[in-house]
């Protein structure tokens, strides 16, 4: 196989590629034809959400409250809430509402276009939002302000959707608190 | 040779088709809380975690990544292997190598399966070359019913042969809770069931459930302190093949003959029907459960029909198969492997309560995968 490669090598000695340094596969062409079958796989699935994040979705939909939960051996609050504390392997079973206000962890702010994937039209700013009253931060999107102006350690507040369908845009998003 | 490794505990998910109460990670964490709880121990004692699951299930990849804290593997080494249909098998196999090597003391295997959140078949169906078998040969049913036609062909074997396992194995899974699929069946029934392709037919295949395992390896020094009687790992063999479907010898299974051979030699195993008090095996069409028998040694190719048709296999027979109902009953494919594991060892342990054959000393174990590979297991009371 080497030996091949290094015939090959040789033979093309005259090519740019080659000067330039860069070799790819398709300098071989003229002995290997490419053969490329072009295909797609479409595998469809469903995502069941789970008896503990059902729980905190229904109560977003239902109330447009905002809880976590904490864990009744270490005290952790998490939000999104967990089945298992990540530490100690307990059943986290205790639940409390949050205001709904946080803090910027860190963010970023959008401006390539991948409309398939997007929430919404670029440029826009998303970040993990520390929340008052839990341990951990929740990701969403922050609006009702500049995305250039968005900071770490800003102040917001959850903004509740008025039509909630049960997903995480039930919170509308996030937007600076005055 | 390395060094002696226990089975010490195992847990497992009431397995159903749909299981929409749980994620696929709170179905990690149900079978993993129950295995602690079978053998009385916390996460905290816990080395390394070993886990795997089907490639393209799902539709999502690195759940060693997002099922950790179903695993109880926060701050712990994970480590993922996949090999189709033997996974679960494969999760064992690694688990036990990683004990035997001395490099960890207790290893919890877990295998999981979500089947109700993808199209299966559609997925299984990339594991075959795309512009060669992915359309023509490739899902589950095809290839197991091809090999049982030449069979049937070849050695005079009938679709009642096959049948008569997948009554034995189907009322078999009365006795365990957790199963799937569980009715009473007649060979009438299973003749009677609608035509998948021919010659097997619906009450002949494995179903796709929602289902998790996790079983729990220990070195010797630790699992005597952990288990009055564990599941001591006698041998472990891992036998590959296939390059494309054309290729393989479709009339007895060489992989299953060679891995089986392997592991009763290690296993100082020379009459295997009677010296296995009980055997878990992977076959995942009750066709299997006939033709297959040959390649683990139990007669001479071709006379399988003959031992199923006296009844060898059944729970009052010589030598029982499937107690727990098999993989006709209970399908989460990255699980089915560990759970014949999981089910071995209880029967060892004692612990198998209405699927329970009395004193067993040796189990054997099977994982069957893509096609057609085998891994063989072997489980004793005794040291090995």
């Amino acid at each position: 196989m080497i030996r091949k490669c290094l015939s090959n090598l040789n033979a093309y000695e005259h090519l740019d590629v080659l000067r330039k340094g860069v070799r790819q596969l398709s300098d071989w062409k003229e002995e290997v034809e490419e053969v490329v079958f072009p295909g797609k796989i479409c595998v469809p699935y469903t995502w069941t959400v789970g008896s503990t994040l059902s729980k905190w979705y229904g109560l977003l939909r239902d109330e447009g409250q905002i809880w976590a939960n904490r864990c009744p051996s270490c005290g952790k609050v998490y939000i999104p809430p967990k089945a298992k504390c990540l530490e100690c392997y307990k059943d986290v079973n205790d639940w409390v509402r949050l205001p709904g206000t946080g803090t910027v962890e860190t963010f970023t702010v959008v401006y390539y276009e991948e409309p398939s994937i997007q929430p919404k039209k670029p440029p826009f700013a998303y970040g993990i939002i520390k929340m008052d009253g839990a341990d951990t931060g929740l990701v969403h999107l922050i609006d009702e302000i500049d995305p250039e102006k968005v900071k770490v350690g800003m102040r917001v507040e959850a903004v509740i959707n008025e039509e909630r369908s049960g997903n995480i845009f039930d919170i509308k998003y996030f937007r600076p608190v005055n | 040779m390395g060094r002696r490794v226990g089975i010490v505990g195992v847990g497992q998910t009431h397995h159903a088709a749909h299981r929409l109460d749980a994620s696929g990670m709170e179905l990690i964490a149900e079978a993993v809380t129950r295995a602690f709880d079978d053998a009385q121990i916390t996460r905290d004692e816990i080395d390394a975690i070993v886990i795997g699951n089907m490639d393209h299930f799902e539709n999502i990849n690195y759940v060693d990544m997002w099922a950790l804290e179903g695993l109880g593997a926060f701050m712990k080494p994970v480590f993922k292997v996949t090999t189709g249909g033997t996974t679960g098998t494969t999760i064992a196999a690694c688990a036990f190598y990683s004990v035997a090597s001395g490099l960890f003391d207790r290893v919890l295997a877990v295998g999981w399966e979500k089947n109700s959140e993808s199209d299966t078949q559609a997925a299984v169906a990339t594991c075959a070359n795309p512009v060669l078998e992915r359309d023509p040969f490739a899902g589950a049913i095809g290839p197991l019913a091809t090999e049982y036609s030449m069979y049937m062909k070849a050695y005079g074997a009938t679709e009642e042969d096959a049948a008569l396992v997948a009554v034995r194995d189907r009322n078999n899974a009365l006795n365990n809770p957790y199963a799937h699929n569980r009715m009473k069946v007649t060979v009438e029934d299973v003749m009677n069931s609608p035509m998948l392709s021919y010659p097997i037919k619906f009450l002949d295949m494995c179903p796709r459930s929602d289902g998790a395992c996790a079983v729990i390896f220990a070195s010797e020094e630790y699992a005597k302190k952990m288990c009055p009687r564990p599941a001591w790992v006698h041998a472990s063999v891992v036998r590959h093949d296939y390059t494309h479907f054309g290729d393989l010898e479709w009339q007895w299974m060489p992989s299953l003959e060679r891995a089986s051979a392997e592991a009763y030699k290690k296993a100082g195993i020379t009459n295997p029907l009677k010296e296995f008090d009980v055997a878990e095996l992977y076959l995942p069409a009750s066709t299997t459960g006939v033709k297959w028998m040959d390649s683990l040694w139990f007669c001479e190719r071709g006379e399988a029909p003959k031992l199923i048709r006296k009844g060898v296999f059944n729970m009052d027979g010589e030598l029982p198969v499937n107690p727990s109902g098999g993989v006709i009953a209970t399908n989460p494919i990255g699980a089915t492997g560990l759970i014949r594991v999981g089910e071995a060892a209880w029967q060892i342990m004692g612990r198998a309560r209405d699927r329970q054959v009395p004193n067993v000393k040796k189990a054997l174990v099977t994982g069957f995968g893509g096609c057609s590979w085998s891994d063989v297991i072997i489980l004793g009371a005794d040291l090995p």
